[in-house]
């Protein structure tokens, strides 16, 4: 049967390896890379500086990104969109900026026990140096948060939270909404980590009702090295800037300086613009392929991949027990042999996916693992890929002596 | 299907570690941690008259880290520390790939994770144990660890 996207991804197309590791980084389709390869062969000058021609083709490529991404995010205005590096930069800015000039001793930050290192990190940080204390929603052993333990763990001085929409290791959803519901009864916002929601399904936030939301381009198809964060315009008016130089300012005298208006406030030094140029065309091919017609082939593989490992003896998928629940993510155990040495085998098999605790420590702990194996699919893969894959976590523990 | 680096020696150590429990009578003992890995033992040997007169180790990791530390200990007790220092020398520049056959088929079983030098993701795991035991003779007491 042929496949409607596969043929699109070149290194798919010149690989044997099934590539079940899409939840660290996602393949890039060709329009993406023509797309970075273009801007640099056509339109490259430094954006937002320069009033030649050139630059300004250069500028109004960078600023057409930004409004791409604002649709694709159902956002208000462009202004809001700030181009980083990536989630983790977009989590850090709302830490530096708005975490400590706005928290104070007293305050509580709220997060869940599955965030990914980047968004625990920031807030260790701003608790330390604010006073702040930081306290966490802990999921029950499927992943899920139900909704009294979430209420339940809502005083009235939490003043930031914050969760993934999607986690990164269960795939289960995060209870964002009811925590941004929450958390504005107190006055205090609410941070969205769409990292491994925005390569999967619409994320719109005004529907989310959140106050900033990142999200990194490498893993939904774009390049490595642009990533976004979305805040409340009011909110990102009122904060300082996180890194200062060059084209974030307004005037510059010896002592001091006005700073620029929205967005370029918050974009210190040259910007990534032929990043901005892939994750636009990344955001036209998603948008091509429809999540809904992204959302049927990955349940339907997920389907198949959870159903298999589910008969496979000896082996333990973390998390929820049917597809719905999982985006595409499953993370897995196989009783007595450990994570690194089940992916190694897997890798013998031309078999890629992730081990370790995919940078969420704190949730195998939580969970009474210390690390799992998890195969993360996408838009790309294939049937006889995850067949492949669970053939060879049927041979592990033969493999290994354990029969 | 592909050929596999997991060999009956190494399959066999991770099973059936020889060297793997308690030691009351040590008077060395030192902690080893892979970080990338979250490899973790601890070393006990006990050194009499300049000679490794016991040794184990416990703790847990992937069976590359577990069964080099089992091969370690069978090569080690025994033999003089000044022995087992050459020893791991001799392990570490297998491991970088630069041993010649005979020096491998010096190492015994230890030979059989000479394809370590393919695999740069694993050559922490294998030299864990090594590492932790050079550190212990050098009288370090602090974890030894494979990031430094
Ligand atoms: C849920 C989640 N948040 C944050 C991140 C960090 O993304 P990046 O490394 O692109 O900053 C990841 C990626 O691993 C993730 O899965």
């Amino acid at each position: 049967m042929s496949h409607p996207f596969r043929a699109d991804f070149p290194l798919l197309v010149h690989t044997d390896i099934a590539f079940l590791d899409s939840a660290a980084t996602s393949q890039r389709p060709e329009c993406v890379i023509q797309a970075e390869k273009e801007y640099y062969e056509r339109y490259n000058a430094n954006p937002l500086r320069g009033f030649y021609d050139l630059a300004q083709e250069a500028t109004a490529r960078y600023e057409g990104a930004r409004e791409k991404v604002r649709a694709f995010l159902n956002a208000d205005s462009a202004e809001e969109i700030i181009f980083t590096r990536n989630t983790t930069e977009s989590i850090n800015l709302v830490a530096w900026s708005w975490g400590l000039s706005n928290l104070k001793k007293g305050d509580e930050i709220l997060i869940t026990i599955s965030e990914h290192h980047s968004n625990i990190l920031p807030w260790q940080m701003v608790a330390q140096r604010t006073g702040a204390v930081l306290r966490y929603i802990f999921c029950r052993e499927d992943g899920s948060y139900p909704k009294e333990e979430v209420e339940a763990a809502f005083t009235g001085k939490v003043k930031l939270a914050a969760a993934a929409l999607v986690s990164n290791v269960l795939g289960q959803e995060g209870p964002v909404r009811q925590m941004a519901k929450l958390v504005h009864l107190n006055g205090g916002v609410m941070l969205a980590d769409a990292a491994q929601a925005a390569p999967h399904m619409a994320v719109d936030v005004k529907a989310l009702g959140v106050d900033f939301l990142a999200f990194s381009g490498h893993k939904m198809l774009a390049p490595m090295g642009i990533g976004v964060l979305w805040g409340r315009k009011d909110l990102l008016d009122s904060m300082p800037p996180f890194l200062r130089g060059g084209e974030m300012i307004d005037s510059v005298r010896q002592q001091d300086a006005t700073f620029a208006e929205l967005p370029h406030k918050f974009e210190a030094g040259t910007v990534n613009g032929a990043g901005a140029e892939g994750l636009a065309a990344a955001i036209d091919y998603l948008s091509r392929a429809g999540f809904d017609r992204i959302g049927d082939i990955e349940l339907s593989l997920t389907r198949r991949a959870l159903s298999g490992l589910q008969a496979i003896p000896h082996v333990r998928v973390l998390g929820g027990t049917t597809a719905e629940e999982h985006h595409g993510i499953l993370a897995f155990l196989v009783d007595g042999v450990h994570p690194h040495d089940v992916s190694a085998i897997l890798n013998e098999d031309g078999v890629a996916v992730r081990a370790g605790h995919h940078c969420a420590q704190p949730l195998h702990t939580h969970l009474g693992a210390r690390s799992s194996t998890r195969a993360s699919l996408y838009l790309y893969n294939t049937e006889e890929e995850i067949d492949r894959f669970l053939e060879s976590v049927s041979s592990i523990r033969r493999k290994m002596g354990l029969g | 299907m592909a050929n596999t680096f997991y060999n009956e020696i190494l399959i066999d150590h991770n099973q059936n570690p020889y060297h793997k429990h308690p030691l009351p009578g040590a008077n060395m003992t030192l902690e080893g941690v892979n970080p990338s890995c979250g490899d973790d033992i601890v070393l006990q040997l006990r050194v009499e008259d300049g000679v490794i007169q016991e040794g184990s180790f416990e703790g847990d990791g992937c069976a590359i880290s577990q069964a080099s530390a089992d091969i370690m200990l069978d090569m080690i007790i025994g033999k003089p520390v000044e022995e087992a220092q050459r020893l791991s020398a001799l392990f570490l520049k297998m491991i970088r790939g630069g041993c010649s056959p005979e020096e491998i088929e010096e190492l015994e079983e230890a030979g059989a994770l000479s394809d370590i030098s393919h695999m740069p993701a694993r050559v922490k795991c294998a030299v864990l144990g090594w590492h932790t035991m050079e550190e212990m003779l050098k009288g370090k007491k602090q974890p030894a660890t494979t990031e430094s």
